[in-house]
């Protein structure tokens, strides 16, 4: 006769030492039974706890620690979601730029007037098309408003969601350079693990081999040129903004892949560092 | 007919008016005199049960399962009323907030798990007395059938079914007698009460598990 397996061996607690919060949230996540037991109960009788409170009190820490494991990593793989719109959003703005340019000169060439740019599509999509040339030329007007508005709502899903996938990341880099940043580098975890030197080149790449080649001067700074605290500070001094804040975006992504808590702290120590920055050039 | 409020749910005085109350921390902005906060019945499935005076069966103390928990607004009165509760909600987002309100209740139980895969939480969830189920998808009485392992054999389920979550375009009347003869397979309806005015389109429901266990 084989040994039944007894109801306490599928209980999350089974195996466990008590009190053991890491073993109880990965049971938690990943155990299964087929029908419930008088699990407390059993645990008590089973001398795995000696009284129901104790082991209320570690099923509940158990069961945040687990739930909190698991947020984490959801949010964690969204960052593919994140790393796909910002991709999709530059090739939408892109080819609606392109367009915009064929159809500019479209027509120019049975219009007066008509401009150039994604304003003059809109303009011309607004037209009563009578037919022919004419028609096909208001309905590639069309979509290049439509790319431009499809531009403009994945910005608005990656504005919704890189504060969710990356706090502290989005706080400090804004939504759009965080998703970049995450894009050039992989993702969360990948963009985590690289030295501060290296996100501070991150999207400078070209740049970056024609220097290794001795072809030109070593770049001082990717895409995080975009950020307001690398623009805005006078050229003599750009790349120390750069170093900092690409020392600031590093510890953010750091936080946001290992912890996941916002930390507002680190903003305020970047924006102390930009500002002494910034005081060394006045003088 | 008028049914007792379960021990621990009071109807007290706010201001011109007396609603229905608990005793805890506060969590969505509700107000709280001499320690009792308001319990919204327009933000809660189940206050809007117990203000149309559906026979609940609730005494206060029991155990709750409690499915499609989301931020916690409804289950956080419940732990308040009630013994061991367990919240189990399937949605990251407002887990993160439900997380809060278990850090001011010492009975509140959160599980990130589907409710139509009780095999991922019976390993954790001990048989209970009450059911409370509130989770607006398609086949909600599909959950309440897989759910019923966990009810004790005189336990009640206390659920909330939304028309439009199973079919937009049926009359609502129609898709709640579906889903009340598909309950029937595994469940003695007790009473029914349509929630208006706080919640349009829903019907709460009070049902006991048969006594054929089999299913
Ligand atoms: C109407 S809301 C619940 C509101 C909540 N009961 C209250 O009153 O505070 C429905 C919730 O059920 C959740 N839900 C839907 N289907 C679910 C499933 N299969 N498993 C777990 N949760 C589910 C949704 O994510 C949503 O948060």
């Amino acid at each position: 006769m084989t040994e039944r397996p007894t109801a306490a061996d599928a209980a999350w607690f089974a195996g466990l030492d008590p009190g053991d919060v890491d073993g109880g949230a990965r049971a938690i996540r990943d155990g299964e039974a087929d029908q419930p037991a008088d699990w407390p109960t059993l645990a008590v009788e089973s001398g795995t706890v000696d009284s129901e409170a104790g082991y209320y009190e570690w099923l509940r820490e158990a069961a945040v620690h687990a739930t909190r494991q698991v947020v984490r990593e959801r949010e964690r793989a969204d960052d593919r979601q994140l790393v796909h719109a910002v991709r999709a959003m530059d090739d939408c703005q892109r080819t609606a730029n392109e367009l915009a340019e064929r159809l500019a000169e479209w027509a120019g060439s049975r219009y007066e007037d008509v401009g150039s740019g994604i304003a003059a599509a809109r303009a011309l999509a607004e037209r009563e098309s009578a037919a022919d040339a004419d028609e096909r030329v208001v309905s590639l007007a069309q979509r290049v408003v439509d790319l431009d508005d499809e531009a403009a709502d994945l910005r608005s899903f990656i504005e919704r969601t890189a504060p969710e996938v990356a706090p502290n990341l989005a706080a400090m880099a804004g939504p759009v350079l965080a998703a970049r940043l995450l894009s050039l580098a992989g993702g969360l975890e990948s963009l985590a693990k690289k030295p501060s030197g290296t996100v501070q080149v991150l999207g400078a790449e070209d740049a970056l081999f024609a220097h290794l080649r001795g072809q030109a001067t070593s770049p001082k700074h990717g895409i995080i040129y975009t950020h307001e605290y690398v623009r805005g500070t006078p050229q003599a001094n750009r790349g120390s903004a750069a170093r900092a804040l690409a020392g600031k975006l590093t510890i953010a992504a750091r936080i946001d892949h290992y912890s996941g808590d916002l930390r507002p702290s680190l903003q305020a120590e970047l924006d102390e560092r930009i500002d002494a920055i910034r005081e060394r050039d006045s003088e | 007919m008028t049914t007792d409020l379960p021990d621990g749910v009071e109807r007290r005085p706010f201001g011109d008016a007396t609603a229905l109350a608990t005793q805890g921390e506060p969590v969505y902005g509700e107000p709280v005199v001499d320690g009792w906060r308001r319990w919204d019945p327009t933000r809660s499935k189940l206050g809007a049960m117990l203000e149309t005076g559906l026979d609940t069966g609730l005494a206060g103390g029991e155990t709750v399962l409690y499915l499609g928990a989301a931020a916690g607004t409804t289950v956080s009165h419940v732990a308040d009323f009630a013994g061991p509760t367990y919240a189990v909600e399937f949605a990251t987002r407002p887990v993160q907030d439900l997380l809060d309100v278990v850090d001011d209740r010492q009975n509140l139980f959160p599980l990130l798990k589907d409710a139509r895969k009780p095999a991922t939480y019976a390993h954790v969830v001990e048989p209970v007395d009450v059911i409370v189920q509130d989770v607006a998808t398609r086949g909600q009485a599909r959950v309440a059938l897989a759910n019923r392992r966990f009810l004790a054999d005189d336990g009640r389920l206390l659920v909330a079914f939304k028309a439009r979550s199973e079919d937009v375009t049926a009359s609502p009347d129609a898709v709640f007698e579906d889903a009340l003869s598909e309950l029937r397979e595994g469940y003695e309806i007790l009473e029914t009460a349509r929630l208006e005015p706080y919640h349009d389109d829903h019907l709460g429901v009070v049902a006991r598990p048969h006594d054929d266990r089999t299913l």
